[in-house]
């Protein structure tokens, strides 16, 4: 049994979602870079170069990289040897989440649902637990942003529909989405599991490294084909027309019940903020 | 690319230069307004009331900032979703607003307007809150601080970097740029 105490469970927290609001992961410059080598539009280009320009501007100026510092999506992965310490782990959680967006100057964009009373603080964060064997904990930072979070949905698909319909499904809401998810987008789908679980998948699917393919060869053509009908979408870069909607698709999946064929869509904008931390 | 430098206040020469594709750099004073601004504006001419700023050639910006960090003038600042003010921009263009900042489709209506009274749709890019905040030479609260964020704000900016996406021939670059590029 080893003890970790939710103060350092708090700090983590805190820097970690500073962090991801600040600093674009070295993977996504990549990703961006070669985009606009292969962007063909011009205009779409501009766009690219802004974006780069941006992030370069956001870590050395120690900015948010968009206004729009999203809810606290936070994935904690708590090995069964771990005994934690001291306040409720969701409280400890919730509290780094309020100092992230204090001492950081990013936005609280939590509100009640029918009010529209904001909370204040970025409160409550959203949190996944997963128990894994070991001694340590895992924390992944995910803040979304409202604009590529509109655009997801789960859908209970027809056995039959299969791939195609898994294929249809997510081209219907990168189409829908537009320019409003703000293009180039990252697209996690989670297929199977029931309908609560394709959900959370197509969530986990945005944190797979972005060139990273399923280690299903099957499932990983699949990522590459329909990643080459969003690009023949035309939508582009910001949705001004182009040949780079979406820098990736990511897919897991489960087996699901002999009658259900549940899929879920939920898309990421090109500001993909993801920081983690072992403890 | 070439970019094309533009001043505020507007003036319909200004606007007839431009055209949905083109990328300019604005200089001058915008005004930030969203959705709860935008209500006020209503009951304001609903009541008789003047505005609180004189929109005519003047600019609205679609945009709620991150908190200005010590030091500095404005935290990011990047464009909100513009449709959800189609509701109210046809009636503020027709009193003389000349340009609209902000990101995502704007109805027919809208689009009617800009080319009934000659008045122009800009994108600011989506997600490049830090690299327009760069722009933002001063910032002066003019009406509504009790929203915060979404407080009418008059923005002094330097080569804001922008996309005409409607001019005010009708040209719709959303739709020209989907069209070419479908494969």
């Amino acid at each position: 049994m080893r003890e970790v105490h939710t103060d350092s469970i708090i700090s983590a927290v805190e820097s970690l979602f500073i962090d991801a609001n600040i600093n674009l992961s070295q993977g996504v410059f990549d990703a961006l870079d070669r985009a606009v080598e292969k962007e063909e539009s011009p205009v779409g280009k501009e766009v690219i170069r802004e974006l780069i320009n941006n992030a370069n501007i956001a870590k050395a100026e120690h900015m948010p990289i968009c206004q729009d510092t999203g809810l606290a999506v936070t994935f904690v992965e708590i090995g069964q040897e771990v005994h934690v310490v001291g306040e409720p782990l969701s409280e400890a959680i919730a509290e780094g989440v309020r100092r992230a967006y204090k001492n950081g100057y990013l936005r609280k964009s939590c509100c009640d649902p029918f009010s529209r009373k904001n909370t204040g603080d970025n409160t409550p964060p959203i949190i996944h637990t997963h128990i894994v064997p070991g001694d340590r904990i895992k924390i992944v930072a995910l803040p979304k942003g409202g604009g590529s979070e509109n655009y997801g949905e789960v859908r209970m698909l027809v056995p039959s529909q299969g791939k195609e319909g898994v294929k249809s499904f997510v081209l219907d809401m990168v189409t829908k989405g537009g320019p409003n998810p703000c293009p180039p987008i990252i697209v996690g789908v989670g297929i199977g599991g029931n309908f609560e679980t394709s959900a959370l998948l197509s969530k986990e699917a945005l944190m797979v490294p972005i060139g990273q393919r399923n280690p299903d060869p099957a499932t990983a053509s699949f990522e590459m084909d329909i990643l080459d009908a969003i690009n023949k979408t035309g939508i582009g870069p910001q949705g001004y027309g182009g040949t780079v909607t979406a820098l990736d698709v990511h897919i897991k999946m489960l087996p699901c019940h002999i009658a259900s064929l549940p899929a879920a869509v939920n898309i990421q904008c090109h500001a993909h903020r993801i920081k983690e931390i072992v403890i | 690319m070439e970019i094309k430098k533009i001043q505020t206040p507007l003036d319909d020469s200004t606007v007839e230069k431009l055209k949905a594709g083109e990328k300019v750099f604005l200089n001058g004073f915008i005004f930030t307004a969203r959705d709860a601004a935008h209500k006020k504006f209503f009951e304001a001419l609903d009541k008789g009331e003047e505005l609180p700023f004189d929109m005519r050639n003047q600019i609205i910006y679609y945009c709620g900032p991150s908190p200005a960090p010590p030091g500095r003038v404005i935290g990011s600042c990047g464009p909100t979703t513009s449709g959800r003010m189609d509701a109210y921009a046809p009636r503020l263009i027709s009193l003389g607003l000349k340009g609209m900042i902000g990101k995502g489709k704007r109805s027919a209506a809208v689009k009617d307007a800009l080319r009934q009274y000659k008045a122009v749709y800009f994108g600011a890019t989506g997600g490049a809150g830090a690299l327009l905040s760069k722009s933002v030479v001063s910032s002066e609260i003019v009406a509504y601080e009790d929203l915060g964020p979404e407080a009418v704000v008059k923005l002094g900016v330097k080569d804001l970097p922008l996309f005409v996406i409607n001019d005010m021939y009708g040209n719709d670059l959303y739709e020209a740029g989907i069209q070419q590029y479908r494969r």
